[in-house]
């Protein structure tokens, strides 16, 4: 079976326009099969969205998208707490967990996996499995040789298996706010300053050498993950499901190319080639698929010797 | 208020023994492989060493906690088997454990061996604690440096099992077990291979003025004036340049160390269970200097006495010492 593609929650702190311009054009235009919903990174950036969650399910439920909503990566305060619990209680909702926290009240039901939950192994896959787990999303960063033991082991079991195919990677997540911190402000001070920055705030060396990203709670890589030439290996493997993180640029587009090199209408140079055409301000990389370091891009034809 | 116990570093066989003699009522330790998360050259322990240092700590009534607390990357889940066979073979006294698959191996072989939480599961909240103590039988866990003393206190009576936190030594601000950035940056794996800003990729450059850059990798993480020290290339303790600041300021924090000596009768008060000295890649004489002066603390608090310090301050990371979030949350 081809590999599906989803569009993953968004990271960025988007204002509700900006969302819901963006969903309607994924409900539209994007040839995505499952669209992830929610806030995953911070708690106090929630409710903006929430009275919108219902409508823009719906509107991409008609679209014949499947929607699933994502929980919180960070999991404290009794706010978040709450909210986990909420999300997990909603039966006629499917979830995503990405906290430990909302594995407890998930248990008794079919749940999915986020990519924040550390399940790096078959052992770890069977035991969540056992308990409901019907989909895993991976670790950004497990290698190939890794993935491929994953996949034959959600073969076995019958469950999904997602890796991400496209965006900056999430390399740590922390208690601080560092887009506060960067304007002087704390996490409770914040006064929402991340907004300014819909693909996250740039950290640059001494030398101004792009390195990091800041969204938040959350530290990205500079560079955004792009497996196109990777997919062919990926569905071979057994990889069901493909994740798009969302950024500002036409995120359609970024849709079209992966579905077409799937379904063979381009091959992956040209994909490659149109995933350029959409002048990115940062270079891509897929050194995690491959083994190495994560910022590195290893040329396809290297890549496939390796 | 508990009898809090001291829990400290072991890298070596030798700084076991230091620990040991200086009032630990436990070390924690681990094998010379990726099982652990302090992999690191030179350090940790072989079969033969951790069953001599089992005994050697047993004699003196301490206990030996074994760390096989990262996450084994699919394919690879017989080392951690293997690592925790040989610990319940060798008599260790408690796993501590962050991957589930681990933890459930544990719970199954070796229902009788105490199992804690390691801070790199990142279980924040009574019911992610909760999910392990009910599943797994996790006896501890070890907390993450991102919570204040009252959430302490909160969370304690919500939860079935012990608590240990930090008290000294480094201050890591991610939160633990989810953090790649060294993998991003060198090819090796925080959570998979145990490694943090390997010392294979780092280098030091001097340049003609004298001023002294570190890079980990290809990537510049800092740079000091002629006079200054340099700090390690660690990832999230480095300078960087953001649009706002462009003159290059500590995104993450400052190189400041964990110090909580002067919390000590509030954290027992809130019911921690035992105290956590960070610092297995550190030397016999820090290990040895630091411990005797918690163990005295201890002590002190337990007899009800205000608890005196000899200088750990000259013992900190740059002499810079932070309280974190277990005094104020402004510090998030």
């Amino acid at each position: 079976m081809a590999m599906k593609l989803t569009i993953g929650p968004i990271p960025f702190h988007w204002s509700n326009e900006r969302r819901l311009d963006f969903y309607a054009r994924i409900a539209d235009e994007a040839p995505v099969d499952e669209v992830y919903l929610g806030e995953v990174i911070c708690s106090k950036r929630a409710p903006f969205f929430e009275p919108h969650l219902e409508e823009v399910a719906g509107r991409l439920q008609r679209a014949g998208k499947r929607v699933i909503f994502s929980s919180l990566t960070e999991v404290m305060l009794r706010r978040e707490r709450q909210a986990t619990e909420e999300l997990c209680a909603m039966e006629d909702r499917e979830i995503e967990v990405n906290n430990a926290a909302g594995l407890s009240s998930a248990g008794g039901r079919a749940h999915r996996i986020g990519p924040m939950m550390n399940v790096y192994n078959e052992e770890t896959m069977r035991w969540l499995a056992g308990r409901g787990a019907a989909h895993f999303a991976l670790p950004v960063e497990m290698p190939r040789a890794s993935v491929a033991v994953m996949a034959e082991t959600a073969g076995e079991l019958g469950t999904g298996l997602e890796v991400q195919l496209f965006g900056r990677a999430s390399l740590a997540v922390s208690a601080r706010c560092y887009h506060a911190r960067a304007h002087g402000r704390t996490k409770d001070s914040c006064q929402f300053v991340c907004e300014e920055d819909p693909d996250g705030m740039s950290l640059k060396t001494l030398d101004g050498q792009p390195f990091l990203t800041v969204n938040g709670i959350q530290t990205m890589s500079h560079s955004y993950v792009n497996l196109i030439e990777e997919l062919d290996d990926m569905q071979a493997l057994g990889v069901t499901h493909g994740r798009l993180v969302p950024h500002s640029i036409d995120m359609v587009a970024v849709a079209r190319a992966f579905r077409d090199v799937l379904d063979g209408r381009i091959s992956p140079a040209e994909g490659q080639a149109a995933l350029q055409a959409l002048d990115l301000p940062a270079p891509f990389s897929n050194g995690f698929w491959h083994g190495v370091a994560g910022h590195r891009r290893l040329a396809a034809r290297a890549a496939s010797a390796a | 208020m508990t009898t809090a116990e001291l829990i400290c570093p072991a890298g070596t066989p030798a700084a076991l023994r230091t620990a040991v003699d200086a009032g630990a009522d436990a070390v924690y330790c681990g094998f010379q492989n990726a099982t652990n998360a302090r992999n690191f050259p030179g350090l940790n322990f072989t079969p033969e060493e951790l069953e001599k240092s089992v005994a050697y700590a047993h004699e003196r009534g301490a206990k030996v906690l074994l760390a096989v607390n990262t996450f084994p990357p699919a394919g690879k889940f017989g080392l951690w088997k293997e690592a925790v066979d040989a610990g319940a073979r060798l008599g260790v006294d408690a796993f501590i454990v962050a991957d589930i698959g681990v933890a459930d191996y544990v719970a199954r072989q070796y229902p009788d061996r105490r199992l804690h939480l390691s801070v790199q599961a990142a279980a924040s909240s009574p019911e992610a604690i909760r999910f392990y103590c009910e599943n797994f039988g996790v006896r501890r866990v070890v907390l993450p440096r991102i919570l204040t003393v009252p959430e302490i206190r909160a969370i304690k009576k919500e939860i079935p099992c012990e608590i240990e936190t930090f008290i000294f030594g480094n201050h890591g601000l991610m939160v633990e077990g989810r953090c790649s950035l060294t993998n991003y940056v060198t090819g090796l794996s925080t959570n998979m291979d145990g490694v943090c800003s390997p010392a294979a990729d780092v280098e030091y450059v001097r340049d003609e003025a004298g001023n002294m850059t570190t890079r980990l990798g290809p990537y510049t993480i800092d740079r000091f004036a002629c006079g200054e020290t340099a700090g390690y290339p660690t990832i999230c303790k480095g300078r960087y340049r953001a649009p706002h600041r462009d003159d290059g300021y500590y995104a993450f924090e400052e190189p400041v160390s964990l110090n909580l000596s002067r919390l000590l009768p509030e954290l027992m008060a809130a019911g921690v269970n035992a105290f956590k000295i960070e610092g297995r890649q550190r030397s016999r004489a820090y290990v040895s200097r630091v411990v005797r002066a918690f163990r005295q603390a201890v002590d002190d608090v337990r007899a009800g006495a205000e608890p005196a310090f000899a200088d750990l301050h000259a013992l900190t990371e740059g002499q810079k010492e932070t309280e974190g979030a277990f005094r104020s949350k402004t510090w998030r």
